[in-house]
């Protein structure tokens, strides 16, 4: 073999003592055991396909955008932007405008997140920094629980039990008191726009308050400290060290669980009454662009009643995809690395 | 057996920083050679050139010439069949935390597709005894996971597992700095008796380390190989004023 | 706690009104909490209260009565469900956990980032919509409602969930690991399949119980894909039924023997989504305490 000996002297080095020495027979000199020059191409198929798998992700959502913008062309081109103005939705004389819908859709989202945020701001200041280390754990799995029910069961309970609360006795109370704003008129049928807003709130509420938690928690420590070592209370504390921090991330678990709202199908369908009507009352029944399309899609027969549902859902996919894009900005923003300004 | 290294114009970058200039060495097979000098000097990233494992690291390029043995490393050879030829012990042990003692040995050869089972045990067997480990481990090889051992231990069996496939050189990348003194003790025992079949090239911050199990030292300073000598020679006559400075404890 | 800190530093002593709006804040916060335990109660309680009683051998044999007959069950849906998960799985699965290895592994570079930006937002896309594509491709093309339409809308809903929870369990694996296998030698697939996702497994599967879990309950996505069936079906392109299209069915129907078998359903499905979430965090903290 070829050494490259450096004309190195026989280094006077410990020697090691022949019994110590494990003498075992080595085939290193022999054939190498494992092959030896393998080739290059099963990494390289390797990282193709999981390239491949990755692009799949973008191929998916391409796909999306294709299929809704050129299914919904028709529409597009018989109505044009009269389509979200308009309130007639009427497929037997073949003219449609979403006015209805998108009115819908944006009062039963804004009415959920009016009754979501307070409480879903108060349950993650509760898990962060107030509640005992044992109950920390439990309470946080269980909001996680609230996430994993499925829609349609919140839309079962919500028919039978809250709809018929609301209808004895929370409906009778508010037009009694709060009917002179006008929010609260009409005969109480239980279902309609209210009920939606409630079972949305009650669905998007573990989305705010697992975002807030996530950002709160990555409040440093240091700067809850500096605030209580001026004295100040619990309270103080947590509204100048941590929510005052963190509120950019709120915002964007706020506007999360919007975007979550705007989307919802099932229980909203359940219970809004599906009826194409924009009224002030928020006991009247309503329609959201989500349960049109879950309402309607697989009976719509004519070419441009089908396009216009698609039609429906492209600017449905719009508006969350904007809503969702601003709100992870927003969480990135507290998430990575914290604001500059706290590190002075 | 081991054979020797010989390496012309090295140069190695991180991105745009270039982390070793133009590095040329010799080094004696069935030796031992430490690499010694001040933390970010460029001696791991020496060694991590010579099996071509300074590539894995995103944006890291090496150029020049490195022989071992007839294999030219950076001309026609895949770097993973160089890395085949070559065992490699880290800084941290870092056995895989989903095997077994044993399946940690077997691993170099089964991952690369050996699959007599016969021989497997026995190379296992071997491997363990060169790494003075087999005693401690042999009635439990097979049912206990590499990370439950101590971290000496853990150590040895990285050795093990990097000799299981019959390196010809065996590069040690500061095999010690997470041990206590004991297992370092037994590493460095365990080196003197290694360089028999191998050739070992060890990264040391230590050089009361590189003293004891060394017969040649090379000295980096900011990339640069500054002296390459006995390593007698470097720790009582350094020919250059840099290398007298480190030793004597003046920086670094 | 709130009397933890002292106000003994010959400071003027924290006034009446800012520790009075210490406690009403925390009596604010422990009122949030009930208000939100309270609906989650409420829909157990009523599950269990309506579902069990319904439950019985007919209802986990039989298929659907027509309107008016007593008795009849869910099983076929049941089935269908089983059927149009397993499709969704076997497409969505591997196309995850790829895309989370080429994140992982090759992706930190612009492309990467891309993919990685664009899995978000496919997870909050509604899931009516994914219905509509999933309608666009499957449906239109075979002409049919089908097992396999359903299927393939729910592994575009799983494939985002999973490949962000496998990217994010590989990183978590320490490099030295993977230096180890390279150091032997080892190519780059055998190392990431052999020992990266091998160190990594727990983590992945709780990506896709929970991935599983959320597109266990979907209906809207359903709707006009798998479309429903009343007898039994286990051909991939034929209409099938599934569990949470029949419980949206009965529910809004006008009879109380189907109410009464959708609230069983309900009992159905969300006991299978309950006992493979917490399936999952059991393994998941277990795997956790092996890996320290």
């Amino acid at each position: 073999m070829a050494n490259h000996a450096l004309g190195a002297p026989h280094v006077s080095g410990p020697q090691p003592t022949e019994k110590t020495l494990v003498v075992v027979e080595t085939s290193a000199q022999s054939a190498p055991l494992v092959q030896v020059g393998g080739n290059e191409w099963p990494d390289r198929v390797f990282s193709w396909t999981m390239l491949l798998c990755g692009l799949s992700v973008l191929a998916i959502v391409a796909l999306i955008i294709v299929e809704l913008v050129t299914k919904s062309n028709l529409s597009w081109h018989a109505f044009g932007w009269r389509f979200f103005v308009q309130s007639d939705w009427d497929p037997v004389n073949d003219q449609y405008g979403a006015l209805p819908f998108v009115y819908g859709t944006i009062v039963s989202s804004v009415l959920a997140l009016v009754l979501a945020v307070p409480l879903a701001i108060g349950v993650a200041v509760f898990i962060t920094e107030m509640c005992p280390r044992w109950l920390k754990g439990p309470l946080a799995f269980t909001t996680e629980l609230l996430a994993a029910i499925p829609s349609v069961i919140y839309g079962l309970w919500a028919i039978f039990v809250l709809v018929p609360l609301l209808r004895e006795y929370v409906q009778p109370w508010l037009a009694k008191y709060w009917g002179w704003t006008g929010l609260f008129e009409g005969p109480p049928y239980g279902i309609g726009m209210l009920a939606a807003g409630i079972i949305l709130a009650i669905m998007v509420v573990p989305i705010v308050s697992s975002m807030t938690r996530e950002v709160m928690t990555a409040v440093p420590q240091q700067q809850r400290e500096a605030v209580l070592a001026l004295g100040a209370t619990r309270w103080e504390m947590i509204r100048v060290g941590v929510l005052r921090n963190a509120r950019a991330g709120i915002l964007g678990g706020i506007i999360l669980g919007l975007g979550r709202a705007l989307g919802e199908t099932m229980a909203v369908t359940m219970v809004i009454g599906n009826r194409p009507e924009i009224a002030k009352s928020l006991f009247a029944p309503g329609y959201t662009m989500a349960s049109v399309i879950a309402n309607e899609f697989s009976e719509a027969t004519g070419d441009v009643y089908l396009s216009a549902l698609v039609e429906v859902g492209l600017a449905l996919f719009l508006v969350t995809i904007i809503v969702n894009i601003l709100a992870q900005f927003l969480v990135w923003s507290v998430t990575r690395g914290t604001p500059a300004r706290a590190n002075g | 057996m081991g054979v020797g290294i010989k390496v012309e114009h090295l140069n190695a970058w991180f991105g745009k920083t270039q982390a070793l200039h133009d590095i040329n060495i010799a080094i004696a097979s069935n030796h031992c050679t430490a690499v010694i000098g001040p933390s970010g000097c460029g001696k791991s990233t020496f060694v991590r050139c010579l099996n071509r494992m300074h590539e894995t690291i995103p944006d890291a390029k090496a150029a020049g010439k490195v022989e071992i043995g007839e294999m030219d490393v950076y001309n026609g050879t895949s770097a993973v069949s160089i890395r085949r030829r070559i065992g490699m012990v880290f800084q941290k042990p870092n056995p895989f935390p989903t095997m077994s003692i044993y399946d940690n040995v077997a691993s170099g050869l089964k991952l690369n597709g050996f699959r007599d089972r016969k021989r497997t045990d026995e190379i296992v067997e071997r491997s363990l005894k060169y790494a003075a480990l087999w005693e401690e481990v042999k009635d439990t090889m097979h049912k206990k996971s590499g990370a439950g051992l101590s971290g000496g231990q853990q150590q040895r069996l990285c050795i093990a597992r990097a000799l299981a496939v019959e390196p010809q050189v065996l590069l040690m990348d500061e095999p010690c700095s997470a041990l206590d003194p004991i297992s370092t003790g037994k590493i460095e025992e365990l080196i003197f008796q290694l360089k028999e079949k191998f050739t070992i090239v060890i990264v040391t911050h230590n050089m009361q380390q590189a003293s004891r199990v060394a017969e040649f030292t090379g000295f980096f300073l900011l990339g640069k190989l500054i002296e390459f000598d006995k390593t007698e020679k470097i720790f009582t006559t350094p020919s250059d004023k840099r290398t007298e400075d480190y030793i004597t404890g003046r920086f670094g | 706690m709130a009397n933890a800190i002292s106000t003994d530093f010959g400071a003027a002593p924290i006034s009446l009104w800012r520790r009075g709006k210490d406690v009403g804040v925390t009596i604010a916060a422990v009122a949030a909490v009930i208000l939100v335990l309270a609906p989650l109660g409420a829909i157990f309680a009523y599950l269990v209260y309506k579902g069990i009683g319904s439950i019985n051998w007919a209802f986990l044999t039989q298929t659907p009565k027509p309107v008016g007959e007593a008795g009849g069950g869910m099983a076929n849906a049941i089935a269908g469900s089983v059927l149009i998960l397993c499709l969704g799985s076997v497409l969505g699965v591997p196309m995850g956990i790829g895309a989370g290895i080429y994140l992982a592994e090759y992706g930190r570079n612009r492309l990467g980032n891309f993919i990685r930006f664009t899995a978000d937002v496919l997870n909050g896309v509604p899931s009516i919509i994914v219905g509509i594509v999933a309608y666009g491709l499957v449906v239109l093309t075979q002409k049919h409602f089908s097992a396999l339409a359903g299927g393939v809308a729910l592994a575009i809903m799983m494939i985002p969930t999973i490949t962000r929870t496998t990217e994010e369990m590989l990183l978590l694996v320490p490099s030295q690991v993977r230096e180890a296998a390279y150091g032997l030698g080892v190519s780059r697939w055998r190392t990431t399949l052999s020992i990266t996702l091998r160190t990594a497994t727990s983590g992945v599967i709780t990506g896709v119980m929970l991935a599983f879990a959320r597109v266990a309950g979907e209906t809207a996505p359903l709707l006009f894909t798998a479309f429903g069936n009343q007898f039994w079906n286990w051909r991939v392109n034929q209409p099938t039924a599934a569990l949470p299209l029949q419980i949206f069915t009965y529910a809004i129907s006008p009879f109380d023997e189907w109410h009464r078998q959708a609230w069983a359903g309900a009992l159905i499905l969300i006991i299978l989504i309950v006992v493979s979430v917490s399936a999952v965090r059991i393994a998941a903290s277990r795997g956790m305490m092996k890996g320290n």
